[in-house]
């Protein structure tokens, strides 16, 4: 097909958790700039499927930029060069015929590499299990708007909470810190009465996780957020920031 | 563990101490800014000579100052401390990067390290020298007898290495400066649509202002005054 393009793909391999990897040479023709990145990859597989050697391990779900699954390093930045939007919703349109492409996984302690381009990303789910919830009895659901919440607050905990949790604000931060993320999670419910009661302890209790996890600190670059695929605003660090200092003022851990 | 002690080992804490020193040493500059301009007035060293008395007699400046070493030395500790456990965070590094931010604010630790190195020499030639050692003698106008600091300056301003390692140093700061001061404001939790553009601009023009202004004072010594 006229159009199609011949790239050469420079992809990180690593049999398991403890092997050492090495960056490995593939090329690949005839595809379609149509394709997404991660079909390309499927393309890819196939190759070598039929070559009877192990394909690519690479982590993907929903392919819609929702799952937050998909995490390459693409040559350079976290779900590649286009911004607000992640590996899945990457096309090949966005690359030229003969390219080099260099993949790898994200790069953080905290995120070990399984195999290939999966990492563990267990490290955000310990976080979240630490303190982002709120406490509610089950039972019936309560009626939607039986707490009245102003529209400007409802709109900005909305942008936090579109968080998909995929680790690309980790995978581009020289600090390999956590902030963007846990300030998204910190900052849908401190926007929100419902968040209230247990804010304090919330804070408290994800930024041990975090430290505890091993990511580093925030020297506010703003990395995070240009590769965020959710856009997800410097402003939230400021407020857990925020969260966090008023809650080791005033907290009853001592 | 304590609450104080944990509060201060995590990373949070820990760039907490970095913005409040840190924003605390940017008006020390503003403050030697202002004294340093002296040594532009063409009056043998009358101006500098009284505020260099009045900087080492004042006991109120004597105080602020011992805040002042603490502050720059825990700038600098905490800086050490942080670059090392971010530097853990990520044992292996990628081949490629393609980084989306500032490149001040991603070589803070160089641009301190400069920083820092300049201050140790800084107070070697002129804060050491002044205290411990014998200098030429000034007579200030209401007959004072002081050290003869003005004149120090001026004769190390005489070498055109050092006036242009000077110069290299002020661009660190103005750099480190660059994204500090707004970076500063952000881990203090503040950022707000009505103040934050106000410490962004601000914060621009106090770097770009501060490197120039005391960069120039040993250009025009060296350039006009010899």
């Amino acid at each position: 097909m006229s159009g199609n393009m011949n790239l050469t793909l420079k992809v990180w391999r690593q049999k398991d958790e403890k092997s050492k990897g090495k960056i490995v040479d593939y090329q690949v023709k005839g595809i379609s700039p149509d394709m997404s990145f991660l079909e390309m990859f499927d393309v890819l597989n196939e190759d070598i499927i039929k070559k009877g050697e192990t394909p690519i391990a690479f982590d993907h779900d929903c392919r819609e930029g929702i799952c937050g699954s998909c995490s390459m390093h693409i040559n350079g930045r976290p779900h590649g060069p286009k911004s607000g939007i992640t590996t899945c919703q990457l096309h090949m349109r966005s690359f030229k015929d003969g390219d080099t492409i260099v993949v790898e996984p994200w790069r953080a302690a905290a995120f070990p590499v399984l195999k290939d381009l999966v990492v563990d990303r267990s490290a955000f789910d310990r976080i979240i299990q630490s303190g982002g919830f709120i406490s509610v009895n089950t039972g019936e659901a309560p009626d939607a708007n039986a707490i009245p919440i102003p529209k400007k607050y409802a709109d900005e905990a909305f942008d936090a909470a579109t968080c998909i949790g995929c680790g690309a604000c980790v995978a581009a931060c020289k600090n390999s810190s956590a902030m963007l993320f846990v300030s998204a999670k910190i900052s849908q419910l401190a926007l929100l009465p419902q968040g209230e009661a247990e804010a304090k302890q919330r804070v408290e209790s994800m930024i041990d996780q975090m430290n505890e996890e091993g990511f580093g600190a925030c020297s506010n670059t703003g990395a995070c957020t240009a590769e965020c695929p959710k856009e997800i605003s410097q402003v939230n660090i400021a407020r857990l920031n925020r969260e966090y200092i008023s809650a080791k003022l005033t907290s009853d851990n001592v | 563990m304590n609450w104080f002690v944990k509060t201060f080992s995590g990373s949070i804490g820990r760039k907490l101490l970095m913005a409040l020193t840190g924003l605390f040493l940017c008006t020390f500059l503003v403050i030697h800014l202002i004294g340093n301009l002296q040594l532009l007035k063409t009056d043998g060293g009358e101006a500098f000579n009284h505020y260099a008395k009045f900087m080492t007699s004042n006991p109120l400046i004597k105080t602020v100052s011992y805040l002042l070493y603490t502050s720059i030395l825990a700038h600098a500790v905490f800086a050490l401390l942080l670059t090392i456990a971010n530097r853990k965070a990520r044992p292996q590094g990628y081949t490629v990067v393609n980084n989306q931010s500032s490149w001040s604010s991603r070589n803070m630790g160089i641009l301190g390290t400069i920083v820092l190195a300049f201050i140790v020499f800084h107070m070697k030639d002129f804060w050491a020298e002044y205290h411990f050692e014998d200098l030429p003698m000034y007579t200030l106008q209401d007959g004072t007898v002081v050290k003869d600091l003005y004149l120090e300056v001026m004769n190390a301003f005489k070498s055109g290495i050092y006036v242009a390692l000077y110069v290299v140093c002020m661009g660190a700061i103005g750099f480190h400066l660059w994204h500090g001061f707004e970076s500063g404001f952000q881990t203090l939790g503040l950022n707000h649509k009505k103040y934050t553009p106000f410490i962004k601009t601000t914060g621009k023009v106090f770097s770009v202002a501060i490197s120039i202004a005391f960069a120039i004072i040993p250009l025009t010594v060296y350039f006009f005054r010899q």
